[in-house]
């Protein structure tokens, strides 16, 4: 089943020409309604009508996160805030968060991209779809909801967390359609198998993941565990939430939904943009989004597109799984980390010298963070009772910073690996980047 | 009176307690008591060492972090019952003791606890009074 045959299944010449009429649209309102773009244009001496052509969109400048926050709260916004119906926020874990705002127009396009997604994971009106995503501020609950209310499907808002209740409901309610990120959904599958569950008990016909990186091997897992298939859905806050890409049957890469949200793969060193088939940053402009059009926005992640036929018949471009980040952002269960943030917590500690070192692993399917610090003479105690109390409140400060628990390790001066005099600040060893 | 100990951090880790004791072999200390607390991650290796400053900047430029901290040297009978008077006399007077740890001083042929109370003060004085004998430092270093 494709949702919306007519635009998924568009020709490329058609596509582009959509695009280019969105596109001329969005910048001219962009540079109209909000300040920022209106400064950024005029600074590199363009204007709204030199974009004569899809490529045109190049001369445009790049927009970051920090632009972003920079305009926070409301800044970004391009119409008056009466007419924005709901608002969504980043973690906000780096500084201020960057604020998303949706007039009804753009809700409609949410629900519309999404529709297109859950429709490629099978999802009709018959479907039951139990959302595990969290509901509040994170885009993640609202985008699948949204969508699958559009297709008509009983959505089952649990958000995260309560997990034999998860169970409970899957089994009882007899659910259809799971939407989970990686990582929960493999601890999802254990503790069902603890409560003696077995595929069989349950009702699954496809599961839907997004919000963090993942390899093949984990989507075997979790298919084999679940006994049903799994696919990929991306998305960002910054550009409207889940629903900027999704995965058809042919589990090969995302769709990339681009009559809505216009891809470009740069080199984040150069800014060139790159070819189709080349890995590279992944940039997006919204074509349509009206309460908070965004032009040209640098996601930091990496990842490919491909053209080309689609076997399921859709022939918007395609995107890999992405496979790395631009910065040192780590996600640790769903939660974006910087390890500056590490830092900031360390540095509370009275006379820390914040040598420190992460090491990420996922031992049981959940990631795990440990932090190790060298200890410094401020910080040894000669007693265990008062040395596991630096380390708990070493933790607790972590904690506080960005809302994981973390297991701090207290390790001798000088051991944590430095290379070419600059620490080694994060060893991944989940082995999510090949 | 009190007795300047050195406390090491050491990582719970294959070899780190060896390095420590390298650093002060090549340094020349003989090490006059030793005692070890260890957990699942991390211990700390408590030693009295003859000038212990020295021993302390030694292990400092060889990149260990060390703690300077004191002790009390009780000499206690040596038989059945005799570390147990000394610490009623500590519990008597409410002293919470951090830790201990003791050996045997063969020269002199007397038993030796190193005692760690909360309040080493307070220590020392109901210890004094109590008539126990209080090693001084020169004779532990000296033994």
């Amino acid at each position: 089943m494709i949702w919306n045959e007519e635009v998924e299944c568009i020709s490329r010449d058609e596509m582009r020409k959509l695009q280019l009429k969105r596109l001329k649209d969005v910048v001219k309102r962009a540079y109209e309604n909000v300040p920022y773009y209106k400064k950024r244009f005029d600074e590199a001496g363009i204007n709204p009508q030199d974009i004569k052509n899809l490529e045109d969109i190049q001369k445009i400048p790049l927009t970051t996160k920090d632009d972003l926050r920079a305009a926070y709260p409301f800044g970004m916004f391009a119409v008056p805030r009466r007419e924005i119906v709901e608002v969504h926020t980043s973690s906000g874990t780096t500084g201020k968060p960057t604020v998303s705002g949706y007039t009804h127009k753009d809700l409609d396009i949410w629900s519309e991209v999404m529709a297109r997604g859950l429709t490629m994971f099978g999802l009709d009106e018959n479907d039951l779809i139990q959302n595990t995503h969290g509901y509040g501020l994170f885009t993640g609950g609202f985008g699948v909801h949204y969508g699958a209310q559009k297709i008509g499907a009983t959505v089952i808002p649990i958000s995260t967390g309560q997990t034999r209740r998860q169970i409970e409901i899957m089994k009882d309610f007899g659910t259809t359609v799971l939407i989970v990120t990686p990582s929960y959904g493999l601890y999802l599958a254990e503790v069902a198998e603890e409560e003696g569950l077995t595929s069989g008990d349950l009702n699954l016909k496809s599961i839907g993941f997004g919000a963090e990186m993942w390899t093949e091997e984990m989507r075997q897992e979790i298919q084999k565990r679940f006994n049903a298939p799994a696919y990929n859905i991306y998305g960002l806050t910054e550009i409207m939430g889940p629903g900027v890409a999704l995965e058809c049957p042919e589990q090969d890469g995302l769709h990339v939904m681009e009559d809505h949200f216009y891809p470009e793969i740069i080199d984040s060193e150069t800014m060139e943009v790159l070819e189709d088939g080349e890995k590279g940053e992944l940039v997006i402009t919204t074509l349509t989004r009206h309460g908070m059009p965004i032009i040209r926005f640098r996601t930091k992640d990496v990842t490919r597109l491909r053209r080309g036929e689609c076997a399921c018949g859709r022939t918007h471009v395609k995107m890999d799984r992405i496979t790395g980040r631009t910065d040192d952002m780590l996600k640790i269960r769903g939660v974006a980390v910087f390890p500056s943030q590490i830092e900031k917590a360390l540095l509370k500690m009275d006379g820390i010298e914040p040598h420190y070192q992460i090491i990420v692993t996922r031992p049981q399917h959940l990631d795990e963070m440990e932090v190790q610090v060298e200890t410094s003479p401020e910080l040894f105690s000669d007693e265990v009772k008062e040395l596991v109390g630096i380390k708990k409140k070493i933790e607790n400060f972590i904690h506080n910073e960005i809302g994981l628990r973390v297991t701090v390790t207290l390790v001798e001066p000088k051991t944590l690996p430095r290379s070419e005099g600059k620490a080694v600040r994060v060893i991944d060893k989940r082995g999510l980047n090949s | 009176m009190k007795i300047e100990q050195l406390s090491i951090f050491l990582e719970n880790k294959k070899g780190r307690m060896r390095n420590a004791l390298d650093v002060l072999a090549d340094g020349g200390f003989n090490i006059r008591a030793l005692s070890i607390a260890d957990t699942s991650d991390f211990g700390i290796l408590r030693l009295i060492v003859p000038e212990p400053y020295k021993a302390k900047k030694i292990l400092e430029d060889n990149n260990f972090v060390v703690k300077m901290g004191y002790v009390i040297a009780v000499e206690m009978s040596d038989q059945p019952g005799g570390l147990g008077t000394i610490l009623g006399i500590l519990d008597d007077s409410d002293i919470n003791l951090d830790y201990l740890y003791a050996f045997v001083d063969e020269k002199e042929e007397r038993a030796i606890v190193l005692l760690h109370p909360e309040d080493i003060d307070a220590g020392i004085e109901v210890l004094k009074k109590s008539g126990t004998t209080i090693i001084p430092p020169e004779d532990v270093y000296n033994w």
